[in-house]
């Protein structure tokens, strides 16, 4: 019964441990999938493998590090200062790892109707696509999707979650170029 | 002799007239409010055949659910009812009717033949008449097609009581709507209008958006993201079957409607972050660009006589509506007032545009004379979007859709007059309702 008991303890205390892994790999696999799941296909699909963070030549790094999104104000496509600045660094990672083609995606809040926030995704994603051919990217790397008001991160209706739904996010993949 | 007692209600509370001249016919006007719904009285339909039972009391439901939806008749129940209607034929004992003021009276019967065909036969009377109203008409079917029968039936006994079409037999299809709203899966539907019957026409594999009936009601266009991008899609509805249209690299295509014959789609394109509105022709392919303007263009519904087409624009600095001839040209503008318009929808009868309106964070659905005159907002709510029109152009379905995280999407309709909202039945969560034409 006792050595049953140290056992199970024992056991415990692994579970422990392997939850504890196992949440570090979830955190960590959120952050690489979660901008993802507005890649590429449905809006839902992944570019696959991101690949390690730590490494500069991955997706994943360039999702993290060099920032994957920018932001709008309401009903308006205008690239911000703090928009340049990202979309600078995108377009030097781009201008450095040349095996990667990238789709950029359009958001918009609720607050429009659906058609057109069809048409201000796109307004929003060419303004991204246009600065980023402007820095040197080759314009048949880069294609652009709107997903109007389809596909928010933030589901609050206030504007701290519209501000962050308001998004262009490049979607980098290798060896896919159109 | 009073017929009507119906008060009616200028809308905008700015007139009370009688509902009817007196001595005139059974009337309901419906241009105005009406305040006292039309007392009828439908006894069950007399099933002539002991199969047809069921049947009988199944369409009977139907045709007073109809009816009383309208917000325009009142339902004496059948415990209220003095006569008892046994036969089809026997005499109409009006003074029965009149004594529980039931100013209309339906009468049906049902039966079903051997090989399994319905028939159903009926009158309507105008009780302080002492009068039938129209001729009694009988409906032949399969007995699966009740319902149709059944909206058939209250179709007519509409028409003849308000001198405006029917739209009880008809159809809606739309988008049904599951899961989170950060992850919402879409499917494309169609139901009756009333909710009943409701099947998907595409699974969750792939984004829909705004489907569209033809004129017709047999085919529907709709934009879908199968590709990774928005494109727009031609489905033949019996079939199931669909065909990509104007599918071009480096571009999306999304809004699309028919022109009222049928042959030509009327689309947005987007290309290099610019949205303009596009013509094709279904049969050759031939497309027409019929704006140029670097604003957002898009949102187009043609005029049901083909000649000129509604749609939303930016190019003031805000959205408006804007009517240009069909084959393209100078748009003019109609809405003056404040706030953004979009979705605009030309009546089936031509007279009226239908809209979305936003203004100080709420959401409207609003109509307006074709030249922008006469605007009034019908709806209020934190999303009210994508409003469609009933057949006979006097009832309104739209999408609503709650706030934050729980904010799920729900079809209402509501009367021109903005009277009788009513959140209609859906199996699922629903949005971007297009009603068909009245079925034939």
């Amino acid at each position: 019964m006792i050595a049953g008991n140290g056992q199970y303890k024992k056991v415990d205390k692994m579970n422990l441990i392997s939850k504890f892994l196992m949440v570090v790999a979830l955190v960590g696999l959120g952050a690489c999938t979660d901008p993802a799941q507005f890649g590429g296909g449905d809006g839902t699909g992944g570019t696959g493998d991101l690949g390690a963070a730590g490494d500069p030549a991955s997706a994943a790094y360039f999702q993290q590090t060099v920032g994957d999104r920018v932001w709008f104000e309401v009903d308006q496509s205008t690239l911000t200062d703090a928009a340049i600045l990202t979309l600078d660094a995108q377009a030097n990672w781009l201008l450095q790892y040349t095996e990667y083609s990238a789709i950029v995606e359009g958001h918009a809040d609720e607050q429009g109707t659906r058609e057109y926030n069809l048409a201000l995704g796109a307004r929003r994603a060419s303004a991204v696509e246009q600065y980023l051919v402007s820095r040197g990217v080759a314009g048949n790397r880069v294609r652009t999707v709107s997903y109007g008001k389809e596909r928010p991160i933030e589901i609050c209706s206030d504007e701290a979650c519209y501000a962050q739904n308001r998004r262009g996010v490049t979607v980098v993949s290798a060896g896919n170029g159109s | 002799m009073l017929r009507i007692l119906s008060l009616l209600l200028v809308l905008m509370g700015l007139t009370v007239q009688p509902a009817v001249a007196q001595g005139g016919p059974l009337r309901i006007v419906i241009d105005q409010g009406v305040v006292e719904p039309l007392p009828f009285a439908a006894p069950e339909f007399v099933a002539e055949t002991p199969q047809a039972r069921q049947l009988a009391r199944d369409i009977t439901a139907v045709v007073v659910a109809d009816l009383v939806g309208t917000g325009l008749f009142r339902e004496i129940p059948g415990s209220a009812h003095i006569a008892k209607v046994t036969s089809f034929d026997s005499p109409v004992q009006y003074a029965d009717w009149k004594a529980i003021n039931a100013q209309a009276l339906i009468t049906g019967a049902v039966s079903v033949a051997g090989d399994g065909r319905m028939n159903v036969k009926f009158r309507l009377f105008d009780v302080y008449a002492d009068a039938p109203l129209g001729s009694g008409l009988q409906f032949a079917g399969t007995s699966d097609s009740w319902r149709r029968v059944a909206h058939k039936v209250a179709d007519q006994v509409y028409s003849r009581i308000t001198g405006e079409g029917g739209y009880f037999d008809s159809r809606v299809v739309y988008i049904a709507e599951s899961g989170p709203k950060n992850n919402r899966a879409k499917r494309l539907a169609v139901m009756d209008y009333d909710g009943a019957n409701s099947k998907f026409l595409t699974d969750s594999s792939a984004l829909v958006l705004a489907p569209r009936f033809s004129p017709k009601g047999d085919r529907v266009l709709y934009t879908s993201y199968e590709t990774g991008f928005p494109q727009i899609y031609l489905m033949d509805v019996a079939s199931v079957s669909r065909r990509a249209l104007a599918d071009q690299p480096g571009t999306m295509t999304f809004a699309p409607r028919f022109s009222p014959d049928g042959n030509t789609v009327v689309f947005s394109l987007s290309r290099g972050g610019n949205t303009d509105i596009y013509t094709l022709d279904l049969a050759s392919g031939a497309r027409k660009q019929l704006t140029t303007a670097p604003s957002i263009e898009t949102g187009p519904s043609f005029s049901p006589d083909g000649k000129r087409i509604v749609f939303t624009s930016d190019r003031s600095g805000s959205q408006q509506l804007y009517v240009m001839p069909a084959t393209g040209g100078e748009p003019k503008r109609i809405s003056f007032g404040k706030g953004r318009y979009s979705t605009p929808v030309w009546s089936p009868r031509g007279d009226m545009i239908a809209f979305t309106k936003q203004n100080q964070g709420r959401f409207h659905i609003g109509v307006m004379r074709t030249d922008g005159s006469e605007e009034r907002l019908l709806t209020a709510s934190f999303l009210d979007e994508g409003p469609s029109w009933a057949p006979n152009g006097r009832v309104i379905m739209f999408m609503r859709q709650g706030s934050g995280a729980g904010g799920t999407s729900a079809l209402y309709s509501v009367d021109v007059s903005g009277r009788n909202l009513r959140k209609v039945p859906v199996p699922t969560a629903a949005s971007d309702p297009a009603w068909s034409p009245l079925l034939q």
